[in-house]
């Protein structure tokens, strides 16, 4: 009988220590099977943010580096031009790659090196106890938002995507989500494509994705994943970008 | 033929130091006065066929260095004070993942933005840590030329062969002056005089770095340990190998303390001031020495327990209001009498005011 | 045997170039020296200085507060550092901009009119070297032959006419000193 469904061999045995409904298990799944399948396992170097993900190397089976907040981008940076024949890639969250290193990311983007960001987008913050992210949605409660952000206090959710679509150096920009099935299949899609752009070195791609956080939204999982079909994704449209 | 000497800045002189001691990947942004050592780097490293980027912030240029580094790379970095605060975030990571790196520090006066006159005011900021955790950096301090040549091959050496990072502190005068350089016997004589391992350049492969696993389990680079055992054993491990540096590699300069009855204690450009002092001075039959510390960290507290047997003033010289003077205390522990003389700002301590100190402390 | 002096005049009058001769010829001559100029913010302004050791030892201080020679080309400059020259040290002038008209007593103070005698010359920008002629002449530290050496190699070959020129420019210098 043909085998058509594995454990991907970047993935390793181990249980996360994600909470249930969270979305970085799955993207963590989706890179490790693209990786797989475009046999680049042996050259790829993972570059890990601070945030719920910051020990994905714990769950890849692939080389790692750990960047201090924000800086994944600059890290990368110097791997990628020491070592431009490794693939190297970036997994960041909203605080990380657009609050605190939005610098750091803006800045590899316009020069486009020739990296892959996948960027999680959950409109909060997580490991620190879901606090405003720079992605909150206007309305939305958090723990340094208690009575719901409001654009003339707070400020508006950041659309880094579309700021990133402008520079001349960046090749490629979609946002995909996880709250369905078929949207899975086409995040795995858009992830593949960004890692091809860069082994074809075309330049900087990114990836944005919408991730659930039931336990900051203060959801079911299931409430959590219809939030983001019905409410975040009016804000963060799906789609190419560029 | 090949020049024996040339004239060279301080600012240069590091740079062709890090190039030719396998400098593969440097990082920076522009401050005074410090900015001749970025550009050096923008010209010749592309020359080289190396990596030059102008990064957009401090804080983006250490984190590339600390990529470059993680993979296997010889990397540096270069500032000035305001910008070598920036740093301290990814010295701090450096050091947890036991990444060698170079930093360059070319003192200005600070507080805050200060301006740009020379210093010596981030002594405790370089020796003492600078950002957070229990960690050091290894810290050499040129006082001429030549010696900001020669330590780049020893900086990157020590960085290598100790997995930490390592800064050279100079001050604006150090980076803006001009001297004569010697660059054909880097290999010869002053290699053993400060005990330079030049001759073979060719870089051993680390067995460490990010490359990509093939034929072998993934490598991490990281400094997270969510146990509190974890981070505490690597804490240890951090320790253990401060231990081994302290005893392996304090390296300092006397010059005539065995008979004298006052010896300065002196660092960089300070330093050569002290030195003009003593030869002075000697001449006039004064009993007067020095010590210069070329290692700040490790600080070379073998020379002061071996001084201290008999009765001595230490005067200690720095171009700020005192930081240095703790670390001569502390190596002293009360056995004998510690003087001071600074200027901070930019003021340089003159070589007459060191005499009238001197001749206050009527020995 | 230390000579300390200060170079120092407008941005753009050569000042840094000056120095540079004297020290890279003072290696030449295996003498120790050190040259460090004024930087940073302070050059925006448009003044230049530049401090030059030559010794036959270790030279202690690249800054120089007590110097044995002031060359100077316009007023600001003179005013800034006519306190730094030593009882009887050397004050080369450049009287086409600066006004000689100064009391310093036991200062052995050498004045022409540079920028003039630079235009004769043909190029207004060599008034720097007419006055490194001047101290040339005065002083016995460096060999002219070892300046014209160092002009030679720093003045790059598909310049010809400039080198010669400020090799010109030298040698009135040391006429008239």
């Amino acid at each position: 009988m043909k085998k058509i469904f594995k454990h991907p061999q970047s993935l390793r045995k181990v249980s996360t220590h994600y909470c249930a409904g969270c979305g970085h298990g799955i993207a963590h799944r989706l890179i490790a099977e693209v990786v797989d399948e475009l046999n680049i396992r042996e050259k790829v170097i993972g570059v890990a943010p601070v945030g719920c993900a910051v020990v994905a190397y714990d769950y890849w089976n692939f080389d790692c580096c750990e960047a201090a907040h924000g800086r994944a981008l600059a890290v990368a940076t110097g791997i990628k031009r020491c070592r431009p024949q490794n693939i190297v890639f970036t997994y960041q969250g909203d605080g990380d790659l657009a609050a605190i290193g939005t610098n750091e990311t803006i800045h590899a983007a316009n020069r486009g090196e020739n990296l892959t960001a996948i960027f999680i987008n959950n409109a909060v913050y997580g490991m620190t106890g879901g606090q405003m992210a720079p992605t909150t949605l206007i309305g939305q409660k958090t723990a340094t938002t208690p009575y719901g952000r409001e654009a003339n206090y707070h400020g508006w959710p950041l659309k880094i995507s579309e700021i990133l679509a402008l520079l001349k150096g960046v090749v490629y920009v979609e946002r995909v989500s996880l709250h369905a099935p078929l949207e899975v299949l086409k995040a795995k899609r858009a992830i593949k494509q960004a890692f091809f752009n860069q082994i074809e070195k075309r330049g900087f791609s990114l990836v944005e994705i919408l991730s659930p956080c039931p336990t900051y939204w203060q959801m079911s999982p299931k409430e959590a994943l219809d939030w983001i079909k019905e409410v975040m994704t009016k804000e963060f449209p799906l789609g190419r970008i560029k | 033929m090949k020049k024996e000497k040339i004239l060279i800045s301080g600012n240069e002189a590091i740079g062709e130091g890090a190039i030719q001691a396998g400098c593969f990947f440097y990082a920076g942004y522009p401050i005074t006065p410090q900015n001749e050592l970025t550009a050096y780097m923008a010209k010749r490293m592309l020359q080289e066929k190396r990596i030059f980027i102008q990064a957009e912030s401090e804080v983006s240029a250490i984190n590339m260095v600390l990529g470059a580094s993680s993979c296997g790379f010889r990397a540096m970095t270069s500032s000035s004070s305001p910008g070598i605060s920036l740093k301290q975030e990814g010295i701090s990571y450096l050091a947890a993942c036991q990444l060698p790196a170079v930093i360059v520090n070319i003192m200005r006066a600070g507080p805050g933005l200060g301006n740009v006159f020379p210093a010596q005011s981030d002594y405790f900021q370089a020796t003492k840590g600078g950002g957070h955790g229990d960690y050091h950096s290894i810290v050499l301090a040129p006082s001429n030329i030549q010696e900001a040549f020669d330590f780049m091959f020893l900086a990157f050496d020590l960085a290598d062969k100790y997995r930490n990072p390592v800064m050279i502190l100079g001050d604006g005068i150090l980076g803006q002056m001009m001297e004569p350089l010697r660059l054909s016997v880097v290999s010869g004589q002053l290699s053993d005089r400060y005990n330079l391992k030049t001759k073979n350049r060719k870089l051993k492969a680390k067995s460490w770095a990010l490359t990509g696993c093939k034929k072998r389990s993934p490598h991490i680079i990281r400094s997270l340990y969510l146990k509190q055992k974890e981070i505490e054993e690597l804490n240890l491990l951090l320790q253990k190998k401060y231990k081994t540096i302290k005893q392996k590699e304090s390296r300092w300069q006397e010059v005539d303390i065995e008979d004298a009855k006052v010896i300065m204690v002196a660092y960089g450009t300070m330093a050569r001031i002290a030195k003009g002092v003593v030869k002075k001075l000697r001449e006039k039959n004064k009993k007067i020495g020095l010590i210069r510390p070329i290692t700040l960290w490790p600080f070379p507290q073998r020379v002061f327990e071996r001084i201290c047997q008999r009765r001595i003033i230490f005067l200690v010289i720095e171009m700020s209001y005192g930081q240095m003077l703790e670390d001569v205390k502390l190596a002293v522990e009360g056995r004998a009498k510690v003087e001071f003389l600074g200027r901070g700002g930019g003021g340089i301590p003159k070589e007459q005011e060191i005499l009238h100190k001197i001749e206050s402390l009527k020995i | 045997m230390i000579e300390q002096m200060i170079i120092a005049g407008a941005g753009g009058q050569g000042i840094m170039l000056v120095g540079k001769v004297l020290a890279e010829s003072a290696m030449r001559e295996n003498k120790f020296t050190t040259w460090l100029p004024s930087y940073g913010a302070e050059v925006r302004g448009g003044s230049a200085f530049c401090m030059v050791s030559i010794s036959d030892e270790e030279i202690p201080s690249p800054y120089v507060e007590e110097i044995d020679t002031l060359i100077v080309f316009n007023q600001i400059s003179l005013k800034r550092f006519i306190s730094f020259l030593k009882l009887q040290g050397l004050l080369i002038l450049n009287s086409s901009l600066v006004s000689s008209n100064i009391n310093k007593k036991k200062s052995k103070i050498i004045s022409f009119p540079f920028t003039e005698i630079a235009i004769k010359l043909g190029d207004i920008r060599i008034a720097n070297m007419v006055a490194l002629g001047v101290y040339l002449k005065q002083k016995n530290i460096l060999k002219p032959e070892t300046v014209f050496k160092t002009l030679r190699e720093i003045i790059s070959a598909d310049k010809k006419s400039l080198l010669e020129i400020n090799l010109k420019a030298v040698k009135e210098g040391m006429r008239i000193g």
